[in-house]
């Protein structure tokens, strides 16, 4: 039986005033792939740092100065304190003078925001993890915590889809990965030049995966809202119980903490009662347009 | 009633709530008291041909004598054959404006040698009194109070405005056609969340103690008790205001009938008369939306970050990954009124609508919400 009375009591930011950035810096840039990097942000404040903590799946509001702010989901591993990773696609503005900045900036931070993947609902339990294109970023953290402990989980799959090879993201920790018994499978929509794997959407590779316990398996997707929605049709079609998927979603946010109305999906605000929603929360909406 | 003095019947002892008196020449004293303790007093004032909600001094500044004729899409001011001070609505402002300011600064970002320092909203908390608050307003605070105080994160403008600012109600006694107070169950008599409740008649207010702190401004008040005429009038009065809503809103099962009917034909139809020209969410006492601008110096060593109000009628309000979700005016007005009126309910377990009837008023094309719910309703299989 999978648990999914588990309610998560997320961590709540450091800090009073929930409008007012803490300082953190640029600690190290891992450049990913084109136009995608990970930051590890640290706090000036080495009490603050040392109190912060964060849920998979959380995100936390960057603030440039000047520029503005954009919320970002926290991509490093839960367990290790310290520092913060966050892998961020050049998109637009912020994001673009993000990129630009070196090692040892500052820049403005608050968080950690929003709800997290229900890791306790997983634990013990089959686990397929979803995820299109920057996406992954997201659901990392699940899986640094999959790796740490692996035996608490059944068979692990993650599938993970990219416009092209090049999108692919962490390619340097898939070998890791499937080393701590994860299977790792890739698919683009363009195959390049000397791409040997599956060329298709990533709903294809979860029609072929074997599923011998739908019944126990869980399913985390975070993508396009179309990749979600097909994700989960094809899972339900095989028998995933619509109560063990999870997704993530995404909405433009100017305050993280209910009250800008930015949000709103339905009658959710994404920022307070997701990202991570549980699929039937919010099934009747994700199929009406322009909501 | 003419005057006050020759009043001498005894106070009808089962009205309790009229049992006070302001006299007519004796409302200038509250401005002064409440001016005295260092509060802001803001009030109604007619400027340019609109009652809003200002600063004042004087009684001479209110709309003495003015009545306000409103219809969808359609405001007017008219002279009374009194001189009644507060004779009107409401207007084109809510008290949102002094607690949720159209344009604040919330945070403020700093260059130094160690890197950017960031901290809060600067400057002291405005101390306002309020004078001339409806029960519908009143409601409309306590929705606002549910989005910027009862949430998991408390917006601390908000609250140290809230916190500061007296409240003196002033009941109905007359209502406008866009009125439907009776409907949302918020009004027209003031039952709760003032400091001071105001009755006018012809000859002063009958007054309502609401808390402490209006206990306290009353004991500095030249009140005196209340006699029946008075509070007959009173009564009357605020008997007269329910009588003039006329305009129901029929909310039955509100909720699911917007959310059941997100694809409803009808909202194109809407779509086809609104502008989404944002002014109804302007003009509503509860709408809280809000987008947050960098404003810097030249040298971009200070920054001030600007909370501004915004509204789900601007195209990039929903603007995401290059592109814009809610990129029709049918989307933008179901957005709207589905907010409003159904998942506000899941949101803050209340609706977002208190009756005040502004939106119809002030929208330029006279789209009335009550109207097209019912349409929606008229036009949904059962
Ligand atoms: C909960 C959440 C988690 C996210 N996690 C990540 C992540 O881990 N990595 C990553 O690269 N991106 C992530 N994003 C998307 C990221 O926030 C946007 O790419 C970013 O806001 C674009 O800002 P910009 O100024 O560079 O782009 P512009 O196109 O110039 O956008 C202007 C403004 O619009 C808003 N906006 C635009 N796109 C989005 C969007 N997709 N979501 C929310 N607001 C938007 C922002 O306020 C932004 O500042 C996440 C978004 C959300 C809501
Ligand atoms: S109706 Fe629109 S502007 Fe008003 S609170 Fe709702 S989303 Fe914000
Ligand atoms: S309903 Fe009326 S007031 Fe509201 S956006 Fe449309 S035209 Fe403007």
């Amino acid at each position: 039986m999978i648990d999914t009375s588990h309610a998560t009591v997320a961590p709540r930011p450091v800090g009073v005033n929930p409008w007012v950035p803490s300082t953190v810096r640029i600690q190290a840039i891992r450049p990913e792939i084109t136009d995608v990097a990970t930051y590890d942000l640290e706090f000036v404040d080495d009490e603050k740092g040392a109190r912060f903590r964060f849920l998979p799946g959380q995100f936390n509001m960057l603030y440039l100065p000047g520029v503005g702010e954009v919320a970002i989901s926290i991509s490093g591993d839960p367990a290790q304190h310290g520092t913060l990773a966050h892998t961020i696609r050049k998109a637009g503005n912020v994001t673009a003078a993000l990129a630009k900045l070196p090692v040892g900036a500052t820049l403005g931070l608050r968080g950690p925001y929003g709800t997290s993947w229900p890791i306790e609902t997983a634990r013990g339990n089959d686990v397929i993890l979803v995820a299109g294109g920057i996406g992954l970023a997201p659901l990392r953290p699940v899986v640094c915590d999959i790796v740490t402990n692996r035996s608490s989980y059944g068979r692990v799959s993650i599938l993970h889809g990219a416009r092209n090879p090049e999108g692919l993201l962490f390619p340097s920790e898939y070998e890791h990965w499937r080393a701590n018994g994860i299977d790792f499978q890739t698919t683009v929509d363009r195959a390049a030049d000397g791409w040997t794997g599956s060329v298709g959407v990533v709903t294809l590779l979860l029609d072929r995966l074997p599923l011998p316990n739908p019944a126990e398996t869980v399913l985390f997707a975070c993508g396009p809202e179309v990749m979600m929605h097909y994700t989960t049709k094809t899972a339900m079609g095989r028998n995933v119980d619509p109560g063990h998927i999870w997704l993530s979603t995404e909405r433009n946010m100017a305050c993280a903490i209910g009250l800008c109305g930015h949000c709103q999906f339905g009658p959710v605000f994404v920022c307070k009662e997701g990202p991570v929603f549980n699929y039937e929360r919010i099934a009747p909406y994700l199929t009406i347009e322009g909501l | 009633m003419s005057t006050t003095t020759t009043q001498t019947s005894p106070a009808d002892p089962s009205a309790l709530d009229d049992r006070l008196f302001l006299a007519r020449d004796n409302l200038q004293a509250l401005i002064d008291l409440l001016v005295a303790q260092g509060h802001q007093v803001i009030g109604p004032k007619i400027d340019q041909g609109a009652i809003v909600y200002t600063e004042i001094q004087s009684v001479d500044e209110l709309p003495r004598g003015w009545t306000d004729i409103q219809q969808p899409g359609q405001y007017r001011l008219e002279k009374r054959n009194d001189d009644a001070y507060f004779g009107f609505v409401v207007g084109p402002h809510s008290w949102k404006r002094y607690l949720f300011p159209p344009i604040t600064t919330i945070a403020v970002a700093d260059q130094t040698p160690q890197g950017w320092e960031m901290r809060g909203h600067p400057g002291p908390t405005p101390k306002y009194a309020f004078l001339g608050v409806r029960a519908c307003e009143l409601a409309a605070m306590r929705v606002q109070d549910r989005v910027f105080l009862e949430g998991p994160y408390v917006d601390p403008i908000y609250q140290s405005r809230r916190e500061e600012a007296v409240i003196i109600a002033v009941n109905c006694t007359q209502a406008a056609a866009t009125c439907f107070c009776t409907s949302m169950k918020t009004g027209p008599e003031c039952q709760s969340g003032f400091d001071l409740a105001l009755t006018e008649t012809a000859g002063g207010f009958t007054v309502v103690i609401g808390s402490t702190r209006g206990r306290a401004l009353a004991e500095q008040l030249p009140l005196r008790p209340a006699v029946a005429e008075e509070q007959a009038a009173a009564r009357a009065g605020r008997e007269r205001a329910e009588q003039q809503v006329t305009k129901q809103f029929d909310t039955t099962d509100i909720r699911d009938l917007l959310l059941k009917n997100l694809n409803h034909p009808h909202w194109a139809d809407v779509a086809e008369r609104c502008l989404s020209c944002t002014n109804c969410t302007m003009v509503c006492p509860t709408c809280f939306c809000s987008s947050v601008v960098d404003v810097g110096d030249l040298a971009g060593e200070h920054v001030e970050r600007e909370r501004r109000w915004d509204s789900c009628f601007n195209l990039d309000f929903s603007y995401m990954n290059g592109g814009v979700i809610r990129n029709d005016v049918r989307s933008r007005y179901r957005q709207w009124l589905t907010h409003k009126l159904a998942s506000w309910i899941d949101q803050f377990g209340q609706s977002g609508c208190v009756g005040c009837g502004r939106c119809i008023t002030w929208c330029p094309v006279g789209i009335d919400l009550t109207v097209e719910v019912a349409a929606l309703r008229s036009e949904t299989a059962v």
